[in-house]
């Protein structure tokens, strides 16, 4: 048990690089994570023997494509414990997700008056496809607060509910602050007043084991390219009375039964929902990347992850003038912080220089960033392949930038 | 001095450094001392805003000469702003329209005015343009 970091780290060739001679310390992981060889390879021999578009072609080429995109769909389906196939809907990334649902669904189940529950700590693209339903039909948001340490105000949110919600939709975690939420908690009070819940899954799917059936959520949405996959692909999970019920979000080839000018049918799950030829390539990485987490195994992730965490807290506490924005006692491996009294943009562009990449600014994640008064924040976020050593490098860079800023 | 010996003394200055934390510690000295910014000018309409930080510009024209004003909420940003305000001050809007800005790209800084960083100095430089413009005009 446990996992040999080392081994790990030369899984991804990236971390190998230097920037301005120094090398690379990777601590921008709730951006993106990086890709292990076997995806990037997973990719490649798509192109290299297989490509074809899928679900149309009599040839062998485009059964062999077809058939591989597929066994990433039940993949995925088992990496999270969905009741069937069915239930995946391949999309490009979180944001394609939450924009069909807040259409699909927001178009179907809401009319003028009607209500949708966010949080204080969504990321804009769990803000914005509610705001163009909110133009659109007239509906009305309602933001569950975030306390000073940056969890989510329970008993306030708990009070949103009327008779007029019609969705909750919440972050599993924030990926400003690393605050795991409380899903289940939050899953079992909306479905006491009969209202499905949204999970923004982009920060946790690969932090943490996630069984959906477990968690009774009824979407759960993610992105590839944050769980060691490639870009442009990303996962809609929707429980099937749902997904039935709701309209296409898109048309065009693939998610049709029958076009005639008089009228069109539409194909059956999942397909109603994937509009035009997918990502056919990525799904594929995407389903080398499930093997890799699968063989480093989510629960050892998690502890390893944990450990780091606690660790660079532990360095960052002894950082003179440093403030910690978000301190929730349930968290994954994110740092938020400010150093005295300097500009997130001053720390990041002197850190860059040293060869750390970290992310500065509001992180999309502007109404957080005016909750707690601030214009951003400076935010190290650790994957499994990141050390201690890398931990000690950024507390002495820190020092030192703290004293050139001071 | 012209706008290009002002430009070739501060490379000068730059070029004695091959460390990036000294050429930003120079940076930073030379957005402390910036001289203040007239708080009677810090109104919207002299507001840059970039994603990350934030500009303030002010412009006026005293005998045929610009003279500027400005501050950032970014020190690093507000050392550039003071580079670019010394070599642009004190010159006929004419000759700040006519300025080529190669000093940027000489002193290793020119990933600040790429539009990807969004720090309010591209605008900036626009802005400046555009008041010198401005003011030309209206000479005439
Ligand atoms: C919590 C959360 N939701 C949604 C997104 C958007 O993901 P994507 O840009 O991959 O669509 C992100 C990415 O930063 C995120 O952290």
């Amino acid at each position: 048990m446990g996992l040999n970091i080392q081994e790990i780290r030369n899984d991804f060739p990236i971390l190998a690089e230097k920037v301005y001679g120094k090398p690379l310390v990777y601590f921008d992981n709730a951006a993106t994570t990086q890709k292990p060889l076997s995806v990037i390879e997973a990719e490649a021999d798509v192109y290299r023997r297989v490509n074809s578009n899928i679900h149309r072609g009599v040839h062998h080429l485009s059964n062999v494509c077809t058939e591989a995109f597929e066994e990433v769909r039940r993949k995925v389906a088992g990496f999270i414990n969905a009741g069937s196939n069915e239930e995946i809907i391949f999309t490009k990334g979180t944001t394609e997700s939450i924009n069909l649902l807040a259409t699909s669904f927001g178009e179907h189940f809401f009319s003028e008056g009607d209500e949708v529950i966010l949080t204080e700590m969504e990321h804009h693209s769990n803000i914005v496809p509610w705001q163009l339903l909110q133009k659109r039909k007239g509906i009305h948001i309602k933001i569950a607060p975030v306390t000073d340490d940056g969890e989510l105000d329970m008993d306030a949110f708990e009070k949103l509910f009327s008779g007029k919600t019609k969705i909750v939709s919440v972050t599993h975690i924030s990926n400003v602050m690393g605050t795991i939420n409380p899903v289940e908690k939050i899953i079992e009070k909306a479905h006491s007043f009969d209202v499905p819940v949204i999970i923004d899954g982009a920060q946790a799917i690969h932090h943490l084991p996630v069984d959906v059936k477990q968690l009774d959520c009824d979407f759960y949405v993610f992105s590839g390219h944050k769980m060691y996959a490639p870009t442009g692909v990303g996962i809609l999970y929707g429980k099937r009375e749902w997904l039935e019920k709701m309209e296409p979000y898109q048309g065009g080839g693939e998610m049709i039964d029958r076009v005639s000018f008089s009228g069109t049918t539409f194909n059956e799950l999942p397909y109603k929902f994937e509009a035009g030829t997918p990502n056919f390539a990525g799904v594929i990485a995407l389903g080398a990347a499930l093997e890799y987490l699968k063989s480093k195994n989510l629960n050892d992730i998690w502890d390893y992850e944990h450990d780091l965490f606690e660790y660079a807290m532990e360095k960052m506490k002894a950082v003179p003038g440093i403030r910690l924005i978000g301190q929730a006692s349930d968290h994954t491996s994110v740092i938020s912080f400010l150093l005295g009294k300097a500009h997130p943009f001053d720390v990041g562009t002197l850190l860059d220089k040293l060869g750390f990449a970290l992310r500065t600014g509001h992180h999309c994640a502007q109404p957080l960033m005016d909750r707690f008064g601030i214009p951003g924040t400076v935010r190290a976020s650790f994957a499994f392949y990141n050390t201690r050593d890398e931990i000690d490098r950024l507390s002495e860079a820190l020092n030192r930038v703290g004293t050139m800023l001071g | 001095m012209t706008i290009n010996e002002k430009q070739d003394e501060i490379i000068e200055e730059f070029s004695a450094f091959d460390d990036w934390m000294d050429k930003y510690s120079l940076l930073i000295e030379m957005g402390n001392e910036l001289d203040s910014f007239d708080e009677v000018h810090r109104k919207e309409q002299n507001l840059i805003e970039g994603c990350q930080s934030k500009v303030w510009l002010h412009a006026e024209l005293n005998d045929g000469k610009m003279e500027f004003q400005g501050d950032s909420d970014a020190i690093i940003v507000k050392g550039i702003v003071a580079l670019l305000l010394r070599v642009l001050s004190g010159h006929t809007p004419d000759e700040i329209l006519d300025a080529d800005l190669y000093f940027i790209d000489k002193i290793g800084l020119k990933e600040h005015l790429s539009p990807t960083r969004s720090n309010g100095l591209v605008a900036m430089i626009k802005q400046i343009k555009a008041y010198a413009l401005a003011f030309k005009v209206k000479q005439n």
